[in-house]
């Protein structure tokens, strides 16, 4: 039970952080129909910029995420700018080209600047543990799913309530009709990759405090892709839903089988999911009518 | 009733005294030329007005360029690779032709696209919220209660999803959507499209409606000529990129032409089928 209990713990932050990297994957791809392979960069350079702040300036917790937040808008302004704006009205596979161009540029600026070894940072969630239903389960996951979910929330909100982030899903749904009520469509794209570049900063700098500020944050990036396969490209419950599933399947085929299945299993339940449902879980139907 | 001959003829229409008030003119457009692909010659030198306060009909048979002099008028040709060669369009006397779409709505233009175009995903308040994307929070609060005061269907509907409401209530969003921005001048791209006759007249009596209760003027794209020249003031009959006939819209509704080929009587004044009218249009051209 109590072996439940942590795995399941371990399970749910491992997904909040998968959830919340995901979740810029889906704005972009909503947005601006681009695949952005460089999801998993964003995650280490976010973590990276942090640790840079925080360690290296030694600016306050909270300064130092602020400074995270102004870097990460930058990236994500520039990115779109200089990177993604040239590219638009060329063909998809140009287009996913030029982001894995851009994921193996911000690595090699990441090693560039820090070297590959792992670097060390304090503790920033506490590192006690609670005892919760007779376990023995570690504090600093609950308060990754707790600001994970804070933050989930705080984007849902934005999307449904907020004039721009209605604006963003109107772009999404319709480019044209979006510009006939004054709405820059370029302004819009550029906001997708400012919230993708910050949610993945937000992602990086929690995942780097429970495991290590190192060259790996951008490979559990990857499993950003089943996610958004299983939750639908373009939903963002799905992205939560999907993160959460696959994190817990890691986790428990880790704790109860081996670690080495537990890395192949998400694209197993990948494949299944996408043979009974195409869309993803909560990919938005297309709606047909006339 | 003037026929155009090539050359532009403004001033027909009596609406071209500068600055405000009702009867200036609030758009023109002056041999506006605009080429697609920079191969595809569509408007060739247009020339149109519309004077403020009226309800205008741009008439013509398909492809003629009608939703392109739209597009032209709202900034949107650039998205589909269009671009106005030359001529020139003024808004309120000011020169926009190079301005970008967004500022255009800023300056009081709204359009509605053929085909509705409402958000699907989006419910129907949402739809509404974003065509106030120009406007402040709280005026969009007050314009969202009387957009909802005069479409009452769309206030029963708010938290549907648009992507799942019939034909005409989409229309009617699409329009609930464009007054949002609160124009001073609303384009209509074939309102009427895919609607049922009585569908179509209910469309048309909230576009009239609008016009003579708050002063809107309207700039209306119609296959329909009977019905569009019913409510306009004025018409403009466009061939192949350039305006052929204008007048005011109940001299058009008598002119002989108009009768034959866009209201589909006879000169014995029984129906006739869209097809004889097609033949017709092969072997007589306005120009
Ligand atoms: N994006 C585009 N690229 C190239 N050609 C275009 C484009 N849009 C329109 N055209 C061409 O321009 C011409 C006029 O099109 P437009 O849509 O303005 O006509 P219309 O009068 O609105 O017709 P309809 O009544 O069918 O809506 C057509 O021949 C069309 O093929
Ligand atoms: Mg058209």
């Amino acid at each position: 039970m109590s072996t439940f209990l942590n795995l399941l713990v371990y399970g749910l932050a491992d997904g909040a952080i998968l959830a919340l990297a995901a979740l810029g994957f889906v704005l972009i791809y909503k947005a601006t129909s681009v695949i952005n392979f460089a999801q998993g960069e964003f995650l280490l350079v976010g973590a990276y910029m942090f640790y840079t702040a925080f360690v290296v300036l030694g600016l306050p917790l909270v300064a130092a995420v602020l400074v995270g937040v102004v870097v990460a808008t930058l990236i994500g302004v520039l990115v779109e700018r200089f990177i993604l704006r040239p590219m638009i009205g060329e063909d998809p596979i140009s287009i996913i080209m030029v982001t894995i161009g851009l994921s193996m540029l911000l690595k090699a600026l990441v090693q560039m600047f820090y070297g590959t070894s792992p670097k060390s940072q304090p503790a920033i969630l506490p590192r006690s543990s609670v005892e919760f239903l007779g376990a023995t389960v570690p504090l600093n996951r609950l308060l990754v799913i707790l600001i994970a979910a804070v933050v989930l929330t705080a984007f849902t909100i934005f999307f449904r309530r907020s004039r721009h982030g209605i604006a963003m899903r109107a772009v999404a749904d319709d480019q044209q009709a979006a510009m006939t009520m004054g709405i820059s469509v370029r302004r819009i794209f550029a906001l997708a990759w400012v919230l993708a570049a910050v949610s993945a900063l937000i992602a990086g700098v929690l995942l780097a405090d429970i495991s290590a500020v190192d060259q790996n944050l951008a490979g559990f990036g990857l499993m950003v892709f089943p996610v958004v396969i299983l939750g639908g490209l373009d939903s963002v419950p799905g992205t939560i839903v999907g993160g959460l599933i696959i994190g817990l399947l890691t986790q428990f085929v880790s704790g109860y089988q081996d670690p080495g299945l537990a890395t192949v299993v998400p694209y197993v339940v990948l494949v299944l999911i996408l043979l009974v449902r195409p869309y993803g879980l909560f990919g938005e139907t297309r709606i047909e009518r006339v | 009733m003037s026929t155009a001959t090539g050359t532009p003829s403004p001033g027909t229409s009596g609406a071209l005294v500068p600055g405000g008030g009702p009867g200036a003119a609030l758009l023109s457009l002056n041999n506006v030329e605009v080429i697609y692909d920079d191969v595809i010659l569509v408007l060739r030198g247009l020339s149109l007005t519309v004077a403020e306060g009226q309800i205008v009909a741009l008439l013509g048979s398909n492809g003629a360029g009608k939703s392109t002099t739209l597009k032209a008028v709202s900034g949107l040709l650039p998205s589909e690779h269009g671009e106005v060669t030359d001529g020139t369009i003024s808004f309120r006397g000011e020169d926009i032709t190079r301005v970008d779409a967004a500022q255009r709505v800023t300056r009081g233009m709204s359009l509605c696209m053929e085909g509705r175009h409402v958000f699907e995903h989006l419910s129907v308040a949402e739809n509404l919220v974003a065509g106030a994307y120009t406007r402040s929070g709280k005026e969009s609060a007050e314009d969202l209660d009387k957009v909802y005061e005069f479409f009452p269907k769309l206030a029963d509907m708010r938290a549907r999803i648009a992507g799942y409401l019939s034909g005409g209530e989409q229309q009617m969003l699409a329009i609930g959507r464009a007054l949002m921005a609160r124009p001073t001048l609303l384009m209509l791209d074939e309102p009427s499209l895919g609607l049922a006759p009585l569908l179509v007249q209910e469309i048309f009596g909230y576009i009239k409606r609008l016009n003579t209760e708050t002063g809107l003027t309207v700039l209306v794209i119609e296959q329909n000529a009977r019905r569009a020249l019913e409510v306009a003031d004025h018409g403009y009959i466009m061939e192949q990129g350039r305006i052929v006939l204008e007048g005011p819209a109940a001299e058009l509704r008598e002119n002989p032409d108009v009768k034959e080929f866009y209201l589909g009587l006879g000169e014995e004044g029984g129906r006739k089928s869209y097809r004889d009218v097609k033949h017709y249009k092969r072997r007589k051209r306005w120009l």
